[in-house]
């Protein structure tokens, strides 16, 4: 029994490997680009649209809505990052459903890659935000002495979005292995269906953990509207 | 008792002990969170969403410790680095 879809290598070639994860992370990226191109070529400003559009703009407009709760004043800014990491995690979890798929997220190599992501996402949009120095203050706050427990939350934080991810897809896909080579038919189906479920839970922690980090990255001062900085 | 066993013994108590006493915490804390926020819910019904909501996400937070010791426990029965020594050493004599 293998511990992830890394361990299935369909070709290779010296150190180049072509292995389940890569070929189902570019499957689920197809899928997910293919589809919107089809669903955005006629889109439609007035009363009747489409179900895929319409479908489409309830996912957009509640990840945006969810993004400006968190406390992000131009959601628009974040929804590519943001959105794209949500629906990524989650039809990673809900193609599960179709026979002979391996949840690429339940290889270590790609929540690791998301959560570096976020790593690298947070202090450029902090930058952005702040200014070089605006954001490096951050780092001294409350008071200089903290100055190395921030950097080690950073690192840690970063650290546990991956194993998180892994962790939860990986049981995932495990238990329902083991499972079917004791009691196959109705058992292994309801934990398939509690894996669907901590599957989607585990896309919007995500997300929402990637928005929170975000979120105390910036919070930058809007002086037309004169609002004060929240620290 | 030579190194292969002691290596295995050792493994397999350990990834037990590990799985199972690094479910207690996190079920505790899981049991007072969702009880506190039963609680808050039946005070002020109308942040049902916000309540429900960081229950969710503090829920994750804390299933995060168990399923650290999870993949602890996965690696020292799947994966372990020991283990693959020992066989590599006892197949290559």
């Amino acid at each position: 029994m293998h511990l992830s879809p890394d361990e299935i290598i369909f070709w290779q070639q010296g150190f180049l490997k072509l292995n389940a994860t890569i070929a189902f992370t570019w499957g689920l990226m197809f899928v997910l680009v293919a589809g919107s191109i089809l669903v955005t070529r006629n889109l439609s400003t007035g009363l009747r649209r489409s179900r895929w559009q319409n479908l489409l703009e309830i996912v957009v407009s509640a990840i945006k809505e969810q993004i400006a709760e968190v406390g992000l004043h131009q959601p628009e800014k974040y929804l590519g990052f943001l959105g794209t990491l949500f629906l990524f995690v989650a039809i990673a979890s809900v193609f599960t459903i179709v026979p002979g798929y391996q949840p690429p997220t339940g290889s270590l190599s790609t929540t690791v890659a998301l959560a570096i992501c976020v790593f690298v996402a947070v202090p450029l949009f902090g930058i952005e935000d702040r200014g070089l120095g605006g954001y490096l203050r951050v780092y001294l706050k409350p008071t200089f002495i903290m100055l190395p427990f921030n950097i080690i939350s950073e690192l840690s934080r970063t650290l546990a979005l991956a194993v998180r991810l892994f962790g939860n897809m990986m049981s995932g896909t495990m238990i329902l292995a083991i499972l079917l080579t004791i009691t196959p038919f109705i058992f292994p189906i309801a934990m398939s269906v509690l894996g669907l479920l901590t599957g989607m839970v585990q896309a919007y922690i995500f997300s929402i953990l990637a928005t929170v980090y975000i979120a105390a990255a910036t919070r930058a001062r809007k002086p037309e509207l004169g609002l004060e900085p929240e620290d | 008792m030579d190194s292969m066993t002691l290596i295995a013994i050792a493994s397999i108590i350990t990834a037990g002990l590990t799985i199972a006493l690094g479910s207690i915490g996190p079920a505790l804390g899981e049991g007072r969170a969702v009880a506190t926020a039963l609680s808050s819910l039946a005070q002020q019904p109308d942040a049902a969403t916000t309540i429900t909501r960081t229950l969710f996400v503090g829920l994750a937070m804390i299933e995060s410790i168990a399923i650290y010791c999870f993949v602890v426990s996965m690696i020292l029965i799947f994966a372990n680095p020991f283990w693959s020594y020992v066989i590599v050493h006892a197949t290559g004599k």
